[in-house]
C-alpha cells in the first residue's frame, strides 16, 4: 500500500512559496527517472525520489521562495521509453532536470537529448565512464561512480594491500571486457600480475566450470568482471564451493549494497569491492538513513540515493545563484565553477568533462558474527583519496577537455 | 443457388465498406492526432502497430505463431541506424537496406522454421532469434549493452529535414498507412486467400495442388521484411537502436498487441500496440504497477474478449474489421 501512495502521489509539490518570474514557468521541476520495478529498483527506484525530495526539504526550497516539483518515471530499462518520457518532459511538462538514470543505453539517450535540448542531467545511476569520456556533454553532470572508479578503486586498493595475484571472471561482451582490462591494467601497473582469465557467456547461470578454474590457479583475489545477476549467482556459487573459506577472495568490479543485502552476510562475507558512499560511515551519513529509510520501506540508502540528494542540492545552489534555471548550459557551468559542499559527500568539485570528484571507499563484507543489524553489511579496508580516485581528465577524451 | 450467390455479394460488398470507412477514420485520426498527442508517443506507437500488422499478417492469416520476430524488428533497426549513422545513408535508403536486411533473415529463419509446425514453429523461431540476439550482444558494430546512440534522422529525400518532429511524423504516418494498405492488398490477393486455406486445413489445400511450404515462406518474408520496416523506422524516430528491440521479451511484446486487438482482423493490430504503448508510456509514472497493470488488462481482456478488442467489436456490429 505505501508503495502506491508513495508512486501515485509522486508528482507532489514541495513549498509554496510565491512563484518567481525567474525560473522557467514560475517552477524548478525536477524528474527522476529510474528503474522502478526491475533489477535496480531498491537500488535505485522509489528511493531516488525520496533523496530528491529530501534535498528539496534540507535546502529549504520552500523558506527560500522557491517552487520545486519532483515527477518520477520508470524507464523499463528500455531506452526508448527512456527517451520518450524525457521528451515529453522537456516539451510538455517543462522538467529543468533529469535525475538519476541507471543502465548505461538510457543515460547515453537521454544525454544526446538533455544537450540538443539545452536542459539539465545529473547523472547518479548509471555507470558508463564514456559519459564523461568521449560522449560527454556540457548539459551533463556524472555524480556518484563510473566503472573506471570502480576498477581502479578495487585494483589499485587490493594490490596495496596484498592481493597481488589476479584471475579474472569476465563476462562474455564488450562491457565486461571493458572492466577486466581496466582493472588488469590498475593491477599490473601496481605490481600485482595476472595469473589468469576465463570468459562466461552473457547472461549465464551455472558458473561451476569457471570457478573450478579461478580456484585451481591458486590466485589470491578472483575479480569478477560481470554485472547484475551474474555477479550475485557468481558469488552464490562461489560459496558453495568454498572458494572464500579456501582462503582466495573475491573482488566484485560492480555491485551495489542492495546485492550484498539481497545476497546475505553468509554468502557474501568477504566480498571486496568499491563504492563511493556507505550509510554507516559517519554521523552525518547515519542521521541520513536514519530519516530516509521510513520513507523508502526501510531499505537503507545506496550510495545512488546519496548521490541524487548531493547532485539535487548542489543543482538547487547553483540555480538560486544565477537566479534561473532556463539555460541549462549556463547551471552546468555554474555548478562546476562553484565547489560542491553537502553532509553527505562533503567537500568536492566537478570537473570540466562534467565528472564530480569525491573519494571511493574499498570495503569489505562482515562475516555474519561482526553483523550487528541487518543492514550492518560492510567494513571499511581503505579509502581512495579523491585525486586517485576518477580518470585522470586527459585520459577521457572528452572533446570539451581538449577543445 | 441462383437466390443466394447475389446476396452473398451484397453482404461482402458491405463488409469490404465498413473496412473503408474504418480505414478513413483511421487517416483521419493519424492527421489530427498530432495536435492533441505527443507526436515522439504516436510515432512509436505506429512504428509497433506496423509491427504488429506485420506479425499479424503470419500468425492471423497463416496460422504460424513465431516467437522470433523480435530478430527482424531489432534487427532492421540495428541495420538502419549504422546505414544512417556509418555509412551515411539518406533516411529513406536507411528504412530500405533495413527491409532488404529483415527480409533477408526472414528468408533465412522462414526456410528453416517453415518445416515444422505448431509449438516447434515457435521454438525455432524463438532459437533463431536467441541466436542473432547473442549475436546482436558480442558484435562490435551493434555497441553491446550501449546500443547504437545518437543517429541522426537526415534529410527525406535530400530536402525534407526530419530533425522537425511534425516532418518525422509525417514521414512515419505515410509509412505505416502504405503498409498497412499494402498488408490489406496482400490478405485480399488470391495469394492471401491460398494463406486463408492453408491456416484452415493445410493438407487440403495441398491436395487441391497448392505448393504450401511455397506459400508459407513467402508470407514468412513478406512479414519480415515488412517489420523491418517498422524496426528501421523507430531507429530513425528514437535515433538509437538498442538490445531491447532483439530480445525475447519484444517478441512476446508483439504477440501481446496482436491478440488484445484481435487476432485476424486488420485493425486489430493497431489498435492493440497503441493500447500497449499507451499504458507502458502513460503510467511510467506509477513505476513498477505498469506490469500489474498490462497483466490485469491481459487477462481481462483473455477472459472477456476472446476475439480480441476489434474482433468482439466487429462481431457484435455484424461487420468486418
Amino acid at each position: 500500500m505505501k508503495r502506491i501512495i508513495g508512486l501515485a502521489t509522486l508528482a507532489v509539490a514541495i513549498g509554496c512559496g510565491t512563484a518567481q518570474a525567474q525560473y522557467s514557468d514560475g517552477v524548478i521541476k525536477i524528474g527522476v527517472m529510474n528503474d522502478m520495478s526491475g533489477t535496480y529498483a531498491d537500488l535505485t527506484g522509489p528511493g531516488s525520489v525520496v533523496a530528491a525530495q529530501m534535498a528539496v526539504e534540507d535546502f529549504g526550497a520552500a523558506a527560500k521562495g522557491l517552487k520545486v516539483e519532483i515527477v518520477g518515471a520508470d524507464h523499463q530499462n528500455k531506452p526508448d521509453i527512456g527517451s520518450n518520457v524525457v521528451r515529453s518532459w522537456i516539451d510538455t511538462d517543462k522538467v529543468d532536470v533529469i535525475v538519476d538514470v541507471p543502465t548505461s543505453s538510457v543515460a547515453l539517450a537521454v544525454n544526446e537529448i538533455v544537450r540538443e535540448k539545452n536542459k539539465v542531467f545529473l547523472i547518479s545511476g548509471a555507470a558508463a565512464s564514456n559519459l564523461t569520456g568521449d560522449k560527454c556533454s556540457p548539459n551533463t553532470v556524472h555524480w556518484t561512480y563510473d566503472t573506471w572508479a570502480l576498477a581502479n578503486g578495487t585494483g589499485n586498493a587490493i594490490v596495496k594491500t596484498g592481493g597481488k595475484n589476479w584471475f579474472f571472471l569476465t563476462a562474455d561482451y564488450a562491457f565486461g571486457h571493458a572492466l577486466e582490462r581496466d582493472t588488469a591494467a590498475v593491477v599490473e601497473k601496481n605490481g600485482g600480475k595476472v595469473m589468469g582469465k576465463v570468459r562466461h557467456p552473457f547472461p549465464a547461470t551455472d558458473f561451476s566450470s569457471f570457478l573450478l578454474q579461478a580456484q585451481a590457479s591458486k590466485a589470491q583475489i578472483i575479480g569478477l568482471a560481470n554485472a547484475g545477476a551474474d555477479t550475485t549467482n557468481a558469488i552464490k556459487q562461489a560459496a558453495e564451493f568454498g572458494i572464500v573459506k579456501g582462503g582466495q577472495s573475491l573482488a566484485a568490479l560492480l555491485i551495489f549494497i542492495s546485492d550484498v543485502k539481497a545476497l546475505g552476510l553468509p554468502t557474501a562475507q568477504g566480498l571486496v569491492f568499491t563504492e563511493a558512499w556507505y550509510w554507516d560511515l559517519n554521523d552525518a551519513n547515519r542521521d541520513f538513513a536514519k530519516r530516509f529509510a521510513p520513507r523508502n520501506k526501510g531499505i537503507h540508502p545506496s550510495m545512488i540515493h546519496a548521490g541524487v540528494y548531493s547532485a539535487v542540492t548542489h543543482y538547487l545552489k547553483a540555480v538560486t545563484e544565477l537566479k534561473s534555471d532556463a539555460d541549462g548550459k549556463a547551471v552546468v557551468a555554474k555548478m562546476k565553477a562553484t565547489p560542491t559542499d553537502d553532509k553527505l559527500f562533503g567537500k568536492g568539485t566537478i570537473r570540466a568533462d562534467g565528472r564530480k570528484i569525491h573519494p571511493m571507499y574499498l570495503f569489505e563484507v562482515k562475516k555474519p558474527e561482526e553483523s550487528k543489524g541487518p543492514w550492518d553489511l560492510y567494513k571499511l579496508r581503505a579509502t581512495i583519496p579523491a585525486n586517485e580516485a576518477f580518470r585522470p581528465i586527459g585520459e577521457g577524451k572528452c572533446p570539451l577537455v581538449s577543445g | 443457388m441462383q437466390q443466394i450467390a447475389p446476396m452473398e455479394a451484397s453482404v461482402r460488398t458491405e463488409r469490404s465498406r465498413s473496412e473503408i470507412v474504418a480505414f478513413m477514420l483511421m487517416a483521419v485520426a493519424l492527421i489530427v492526432a498530432p495536435a492533441v498527442i505527443y507526436p515522439l508517443f504516436l510515432m512509436k506507437a505506429l512504428c509497433f502497430a506496423l509491427f504488429a500488422c506485420a506479425f499479424n499478417l503470419l500468425i492471423g492469416y497463416v496460422g504460424l505463431l513465431s516467437f522470433g520476430h523480435a530478430l527482424f524488428f531489432g534487427w532492421a533497426s540495428y541495420i538502419s541506424a549504422h546505414a544512417a549513422k556509418v555509412w551515411g545513408f539518406p533516411p529513406e535508403l536507411a528504412v530500405l537496406t533495413a527491409t532488404a536486411g529483415a527480409a533477408a533473415l526472414g528468408f533465412v529463419a522462414g526456410a528453416i522454421a517453415i518445416r515444422r509446425q505448431g509449438i516447434y514453429f515457435a521454438m525455432v523461431t524463438l532459437a533463431l532469434a536467441q541466436m542473432m540476439y547473442f549475436f546482436a550482444v558480442q558484435a562490435p558494430f551493434t555497441g553491446g549493452e550501449d546500443g547504437i546512440q545518437s543517429v541522426p534522422r537526415g534529410k527525406l529525400f535530400g530536402f525534407l529535414n526530419l530533425a522537425d518532429q511534425m516532418t518525422m511524423y509525417t514521414f512515419v504516418a505515410i509509412v505505416f498507412l502504405l503498409c498497412f494498405l499494402l498488408i490489406y492488398r496482400i490478405i485480399h490477393s488470391p495469394f492471401g486467400e491460398v494463406l486463408k486455406a492453408i491456416r484452415e486445413n493445410e493438407p487440403r489445400a495441398i491436395s487441391l495442388g497448392y505448393k504450401t511450404d511455397r506459400y508459407k515462406l513467402a508470407a514468412f518474408v513478406l512479414s519480415a521484411a515488412l517489420t523491418g520496416v517498422a524496426g528501421g523506422t523507430k531507429a530513425l524516430v528514437f535515433q538509437l537502436a538498442s538490445l531491447t528491440d532483439v530480445n525475447w521479451p519484444m517478441s512476446g511484446e508483439v504477440v501481446l498487441m496482436t491478440l488484445l486487438g484481435g487476432l485476424g482482423t486488420v485493425f486489430g493490430p493497431v489498435v492493440g500496440a497503441f493500447i500497449i504503448i499507451a499504458m507502458q508510456n502513460y503510467l511510467a509514472a506509477f513505476g513498477q504497477w505498469v506490469l500489474v497493470i498490462q497483466g490485469v488488462i491481459f487477462v481481462t481482456c483473455v477472459m472477456l474478449f476472446r476475439r480480441g478488442i476489434v474482433g468482439e467489436i466487429a462481431s457484435l456490429l455484424r461487420i468486418k474489421l
